[in-house]
């Protein structure tokens, strides 16, 4: 059999292996309906819960009358902070060093908050018996804006009252949580003082919500013949809930088995751990039986993960000629009722401290005041690395409005800013070493690739015209550039509750020649099964589709911290790879022994290993993976397994260049997206499909945030924007298509070059989109207006400058 | 809890009798008491979709109707519309055009995109775009769902011409 057909091509060809278009293996059980989502998991005995939750925003509950819930058929208990008392359940960590109630304790914070837990046969028992739960509560005052807040004498936390000190250092007021500092504070106010220009610009971030089409649920199965604990859920850490689930519960970790099935869409919102699934564990210790909790959209927009709520004041300083000199952003934070945030141990505010964006800026200084309000808690990354979107706002912005208070093209003030080529890796103002980069490059082709001179040119028609009174449609190009920064840890610098932020891939190869992978990752549509097993096939030589990919088991994956961050790829990815390498390795061993040479005198070669010099001689990978467990072999262990926890150096800098043509109707406020071009550098290109795929979502996650999506309050706290009448989610009729290109610049310290990409096209769609809109107006004297940018917020600010007079 | 109403269905060609309170929503009638949950629960509000079943041959979010207004009627759910070895040819496009990732609006996408290309079996691509804006989906962009689509139209007409 050792013939040299098929040809190298045709071989590589057969592997599916990193860079081609593989066709996805997840989608057979969706397209036929098949797939496994949490609320999909039926057991027989199986009861539902279903939360009483409160309907104000900060009140006393003064007492909880159980009594006639309890007596409906059906229902089987009902649960309150007093009965999770006892357990010392009724509280619980956040990811962010604060604690939550799991049910209410004396008062609620938040309306929407949990108040008491039903259990009952089915769901409509339950949603029944929530109704006949009779709970008093005294009205206090509602806080909901967060400078109100910092001078209000309304204590918001009192289990805290008197703490001086929080997980983040000196708080200086009651209600507030922390202030965390970065940069030379000194130095950059010194820059400010002495600039020959500096702009400055208000902007608030609104708060909204990832929104994924399935809601967060649970599924606990308390064994209690065995003591062991299964929990299914919607967790895009499943590893981290199971350490988290035995340290709350007094389960030992390996009597605890956490498993994400399918999940539908995640996009930051299943994170946390949630009081949700808190109950549904306890309910199913208490009545040994299987407990459900789905909650429901209004549920879901409510109290499970806002993103955002971010006040930024910006200072940048520049030379006459646009030479930026320097930078300032204060931040106060809007967290709600609890410091729930989904970041780094060490990052109470994320990653904001990238928000000196592409830029060689010599100095900068930041400051995020974290504040609690009676909102919802949350704070999570919405399809970005942890506050990144928030950061590339900011700096994409003020970039926007320097370049208004120079009076300069802002294409031009991005290009003679950005950091060059040769300057990576790059050493931020703020600490963070960019891997790599190749920004003009990048920039150039997107002008290029778009015309912009030719629509600068048309844009300055267009405001003629409108003057002249022959329209009343205004054009704003929306520009924007942005670097992201993902794949958390290294473990020396990101922890989450403790735990490192490694992960890990554990590879097994089959006799015949096929393999499994199992990785500490979860996909919740991003297609590891299908990317994960291209890595592999390029690293080991077994085709993709002979490669199982397997997640979100903890008794049969590796320890991992999740996906979220855009870590996947960077950190499971190289995980990835470098377990493959090990398996290589013995191959090569094995490879030498059946060729009768040494080790050193076989080389890789797509799919085996052949004799250098001698391409005729050579085993195949399935020769060798038979060879592994059936022929002893002097010296080597049977079998054909591997393992590895990545820690990885550094994060990756993904990149990218954007631009966003929209006509706006001056009348109606109504934006027409007429093109959008992005160009991105995720490094390595894994699956070209996928990356697109990836891009258009992303992308239209933006344009919701920047075009209308918010989560929106009454003074009264109450929740404006709870059910999709009101929360926008695009359709196809209002999303445009998408023009998307690359660059590639692999990243320097990864194995396979990979950076991540699901998030990209978030963190710079939202600035391009926004970017647009201001353009438009540009020419009237606008200089900043706050998203969301929807028709009636639009309108408003044409009328303001006096468009319609 | 009122008394129970006895129900029958015929769903994807089978017939379906169970008792269930006149309140039950169809959704959950499929899902919980017949196990068919290629249908699902996405927002309770009739806007996402992801519930989209073609009820006696109209498209219709089964989140928004009780079990009892559909009692007698003929359903039809992604489930019923290909088998593993012979599947319907938006299912085939769909994936051959990446028209999915997280899976979970896909058999509401598909099932309605189904009754669009009945309808309509020549869309334009705006009209793919206005007879989908009732399904939801948070991952795609839609992009790759319109490709999809009218792939899968040309490929039916293409088919359809070769047999006349």
């Amino acid at each position: 059999m050792n013939d040299l057909t098929p040809d190298r091509e045709e071989r590589s060809a057969n592997l599916k292996g990193m860079g081609c278009s593989r066709k996805r293996v997840e989608d057979a059980r969706f397209t036929q309906g098949k797939g496994n989502y949490v609320d999909d998991i039926k057991l027989p005995g199986m009861l539902h819960g279903d939360f009483v939750r409160s309907p104000y925003a900060h009140a006393r509950v003064v007492s909880i009358n159980k009594d006639a819930a309890m007596a409906l058929p059906g229902v089987v208990a009902v649960l309150t902070a007093e009965d999770l008392a006892p357990l010392n359940l009724h509280w619980m960590p956040t990811l962010a060093g604060d604690k939550q109630m799991v049910l209410a304790d004396g008062k609620v914070l938040f309306q929407g908050q949990e108040v008491a837990f039903v259990v009952a046969s089915d769901r409509y028992v339950a949603a029944d018996a929530v109704e006949l739960v009779e709970v008093e509560y005294e009205e206090l005052p509602v806080l909901t804006d967060p400078f109100e807040a910092l001078k209000s004498d309304v204590v918001l936390r009192e289990d805290l009252a008197g703490q001086t000190e929080g997980a983040h250092g000196p708080r200086k007021h009651h209600n507030h949580i922390f202030t965390w500092e970065q940069g030379d504070e000194t130095g950059t106010n010194q820059v400010l003082d002495n600039a020959e220009v500096v702009a400055e610009e208000t902007m608030y971030y609104h708060r909204t919500h990832p929104c994924p089409l399935e809601t967060c649920g649970s599924v606990a199965s308390m064994d209690k013949v065995n003591g062991k604990l299964t929990l299914w859920g919607t967790f895009q850490a499943p590893h981290v809930v199971r350490t988290v689930a035995s340290l709350l519960s007094g389960i030992e970790e390996h009597n605890i088995r956490v498993v994400s099935p399918d999940i539908g869409g995640g996009f930051g919102n299943k994170v946390g751990v949630y009081p949700g699934y808190v109950c549904s564990i306890v309910a199913s210790i208490v009545t040994g039986k299987p407990v459900k909790w789905v909650e429901d959209r209004m549920e879901n927009l409510m109290s499970t993960a806002f993103a955002r709520d971010y006040w930024m004041t910006g200072k940048i300083a520049a030379t006459k000629d646009g030479k930026i000199t320097g930078l300032h952003c204060h931040v106060t934070a809007d967290h709600g009722g609890f410091d729930a945030c989904a970041d780094p141990t060490k990052f109470p505010a994320g990653f904001m401290n990238i928000c000196t964006g592409s830029y060689d800026i010599p100095v900068a200084y930041l400051a995020v005041d974290g504040v609690y309000t009676n909102k919802a808690p949350g704070g999570v990354s919405y399809r970005c690395s942890f506050r990144v979107t928030e950061a590339v706002y900011f700096i994409e912005r003020m970039i926007e409005v320097l370049a208004i208070e120079l009076d300069m093209d802002a294409a031009e003030l991005r290009r003679i800013n950005f950091i060059k080529k040769e300057q990576f890796p790059y050493t931020a103002a703020l600490g963070w070493e960019y891997d790599s980069g190749d920004y003009h490059t990048a920039w150039d082709k997107a002008l290029k690739t778009v015309d912009y001179d030719g629509l600068r040119k048309e844009q300055a028609e267009r405001v003629e015209a409108f003057k002249r009174g022959e329209t009343r449609k205004l054009m704003g190009v929306g520009l924007s550039f942005f670097t992201e920064i993902v794949g958390a840890g290294p473990v020396k610098n990101c922890d989450i509750l403790g735990m490192g932020m490694f992960d890990s891939c554990e590879i097994r190869i089959h006799p015949t020649g096929s393999a499994i992978a199992r990785l500490g990752t979860i996909s919740q549509g991003q297609g590891h099964a299908t990317t994960f097993a291209q890595i592999l096939a390029s690293e080991i030589g077994i085709s993709a589709d002979s490669i199982t990919i397997e997640e979100g088991d903890t008794d049969t994956a590796p320890y991992g911290l999740g996906t979220y961050g855009s870590r996947s790829t960077p950190v499971a990815g190289a995980a990835t790879a470098m377990a493959g390498r090990k398996i290589r390795a013995k191959a090569q061993m094995i490879a030498a022994y059946l060729l009768e040479v040494h080790d050193d005198d076989v080389e890789f070669d797509i799919d085996r290993f052949v004799v250098k010099g001698a391409p005729e001689k050579f085993k195949t990978m399935k020769e060798i993976a038979y060879a592994a467990y059936n022929q002893a072999i002097p010296g080597i262990e049977p079998g054909l397994e591997a393992v590895s926890y990545y820690d990885p150096p550094n994060m990756t800098y993904p990149f990218g260049a954007y631009v966003c043509v929209m006509d706006i109707d001056v009348d109606t406020g109504v934006p027409e997206i007429r093109r959008f071009y992005a160009l991105d550098d995720c490094g390595t290109r894994i699956n070209p499909m996928i990356i697109e795929g990836q891009v258009h979502g992303g992308l239209t996650e933006a344009l919701a945030v920047a075009l209308g999506q918010e989560i929106a309050y009454d003074k009264l706290g109450n929740v404006k924007t709870g059910t999709l009448m009101d929360f926008f989610l695009p359709t196809a009729w209002e999303v445009p298509n998408y023009e998307t290109d690359y660059t590639v610049t692999p990243s320097p310290h990864h194995p396979i070059g990979a950076k991540g990409v699901g998030e990209s096209p978030h963190v710079g769609g939202v600035p391009c989109f926004s970017n647009a809109v201001q353009d438009a107006f540009r020419a009237f004297g606008l200089r900043h207006t706050n998203m969301p940018h929807d028709h009636w917020r639009i309108w408003q600010a044409a009328n303001q400058l006096g468009l319609h007079d | 809890m009122t008394d129970k109403m006895h129900i029958k269905l015929k769903v994807n060609g089978e017939d379906k009798e169970f008792l269930a309170e006149p309140r039950e929503l169809l959704i959950y009638a499929l899902r919980e008491k017949l196990d068919i949950t290629g249908p699902h629960v996405g927002c309770d509000t009739s806007h996402c979709g992801a519930c989209t079943v073609t009820l006696n041959g109209k498209s219709v979010k089964s989140c928004t109707m009780f079990v009892a207004q559909a009692n007698g009627a003929e359903i039809t759910t992604i489930e019923g519309i290909g088998e593993p070895d012979a599947l319907h040819v938006l299912q085939e496009c769909f994936r051959e055009h990446h028209g999915l990732q997280c899976g979970f609006c896909t058999p509401g996408m598909i099932i309605r995109a189904t009754k669009l290309l009945e309808e309509n079996p020549n869309p334009t691509e705006e009209e793919v775009r206005f007879g989908m804006a009732g399904n939801i989906c948070r991952c795609t962009g839609y992009q790759n769902i319109v490709k999809s689509i009218l792939a899968a139209a040309s490929e039916i007409n293409t088919a359809k011409e070769a047999a006349q």
